[in-house]
């Protein structure tokens, strides 16, 4: 069984959004994700200052056996990027949900709208 | 995955939660709980596969030592009863039908063992080419179920789990056994790098021996682990390093093949021809800054594409990101710059031979 958190946004595509501020947000992935993938040995970050938008591919999370694109749930500018999971990609194994890949300043907030709640989320990987 | 067929083990994958994919027509086990522990414990310790779905076929008969000689490209005639060895079978133009064992168990009566997504084809193959011999020829892979056993500790592990010494069985060599009134063939060899057996038996003795090494804790290993550990022993897999395009002189398995024998084996004329004449080569690359270079990623050298990654990881045992690439020549050289296109981005590496990692064969046993 996946662990959800609630009040974060969920895409289908299995990222996450945490809303920090009133347009600063958190991504990361999923539970499910990780679960799916198995050993996450690298991740594939872009750089602060890149911009991402909304259902591109900005990355990737690679485990031993596969790659899997990341997939913008929101469009925005790279505030940070989580360094401490260039050494230890594992912990993305570990905790998915506090280990987040990038902080962005949200470009349109109304994209929040787009994505599912964590019931919804529940009910698609069902 | 309801048409799948299921080995004999498949309720105990299922119980230990392993991730289930199709594999040759077969549900098989990917993943138990983590490659990475699952590779591991091969390296240090030992591990065991269900490889229940490997295709055996049987050729028996007067001519059986003529015919697996014209079929089988490495040199059949020198092995002693209760001796293995490894080669391929090709088809006319050089490129590979498949590669196999081969168990002799007398001069009249050959085991084949190969790849389980090859089977049907194999067989079709074998027989289409025997009508000048008096061989039979029978696909038995129904009746065979087969465990491998891999690791430092394999030979103590069994020993502890069946009471089966196999101190004295040499590299590559094979006999029978005896357990609990089952009749068991085991072999010293294996797809990882490491020393280890190959137990051939029965569902019920097969069933049985799962649970044993088990409780002994030998480590359910999946097909992740199986191709990560065969990948840094740069052993081939059909599909990637060989294959009907790939002759096993451009895979740079010369070793396997004996051009220089008086056998004509189906398919050495065409590797004559193509002889030192090589367009291309399977080299292995090593890249310089950290990614990963997986299978059909583009290879470059400047602005050239020279070839693709035939299999590619970041290596558990090794820790670097390497791999095995069909490369064309003359770029095949040693410490060529390359570039792998990992999504869109160059990244730099340059080409390296294929001994990735020491192989822990035991050479030392019996014969």
């Amino acid at each position: 069984m996946s662990k959800l958190v609630e009040g974060l946004y969920y895409s289908k595509s299995h990222e996450w959004v945490k809303l920090l501020g009133d347009d600063v947000a958190l991504i990361g992935i999923t539970d499910f994700a990780q679960s799916e993938l198995g050993d996450v040995v690298f991740v594939d970050l872009p750089e602060v200052g890149d911009t991402i938008s909304q259902e591109e591919e900005f990355g990737a999370v690679e485990s031993v056996k596969a790659a899997s694109d990341l997939i913008a749930p929101v469009s925005g500018e790279i505030l940070e990027v989580n360094e401490e999971l260039v050494g230890e990609p594992e912990l993305l194994n570990k905790n998915p949900y506090d280990n987040w890949l990038l902080k962005v300043k949200l470009e349109n907030n109304d994209e929040l709208g787009s994505l599912l709640s964590s019931d919804q989320y529940a009910d698609f990987i069902k | 995955m309801e048409n799948l067929k299921k080995t004999c083990l498949y309720d105990k994958h299922v119980e230990l939660n392993a991730k289930m994919e199709e594999f040759a027509g077969f549900s098989m086990p990917i993943v138990y709980d983590s490659i990475k522990n699952e590779h591991l414990a091969v390296r240090n310790a030992a591990g065991m596969f269900d490889v229940s779905h490997m295709g055996e076929i049987i050729v028996k008969g007067k001519d059986a030592l003529a015919f697996v000689e014209k079929i089988f490209t490495n040199k059949v005639s020198t092995l002693i009863d209760g001796q293995v060895i490894y080669g391929m079978m090709l088809y006319e133009n050089g490129g590979v039908v498949d590669d196999l064992l081969v168990y002799r168990l007398n001069s009249e009566y050959f085991l084949l063992v190969v790849n389980a997504s090859n089977v049907s084809k194999d067989y079709n193959w074998i027989v289409e080419n025997s009508n000048d011999f008096e061989v039979l020829i029978q696909n038995v892979s129904e009746d065979y179920q087969e465990i491998a056993v891999q690791g430092p500790d394999a030979e103590k592990k069994i020993l502890e789990a069946l009471d089966i010494d196999l101190h004295d069985l040499g590299f590559f060599m094979f006999a029978n056994y005896e357990y609990k009134s089952h009749h068991l063939l085991i072999s010293r060899t294996g797809y990882t790098g490491e020393d280890g057996f190959e137990i051939y038996a029965s569902e019920e003795a097969i069933r049985d021996i799962w649970d044993v090494l088990l409780k002994r804790e030998v480590t359910p290993c999946g097909l992740g682990a199986r191709d990560t550990l065969r990948f840094e022993a740069a052993l081939p897999l059909y599909g990637h390093e060989l294959s009907a395009e790939i002759t096993p002189l451009e895979a740079g398995f010369k070793f396997f093949v004996k051009l220089d024998s008086d056998i004509d084996f189906i398919g050495k004329n065409a590797l004559i021809a193509q002889g030192e004449d090589l367009s291309r080569r399977i080299v292995g690359i090593e890249l310089t800054e950290k990614s990963i270079p997986r299978e059909g990623y583009e290879v470059y050298h400047n602005d050239l594409l020279i070839g693709h990654i035939t299999t590619g990881y970041l290596s558990i045992s090794v820790e670097k990101p390497i791999a095995m690439a069909m490369i064309n020549r003359p770029y095949t050289k040693k410490n060529t710059e390359v570039f792998v296109k990992v999504r869109n981005k160059m990244i730099p590496g340059f080409v390296r031979d294929k001994k990735f990692l020491e192989k822990k064969y035991n050479k030392t046993k019996g014969a």
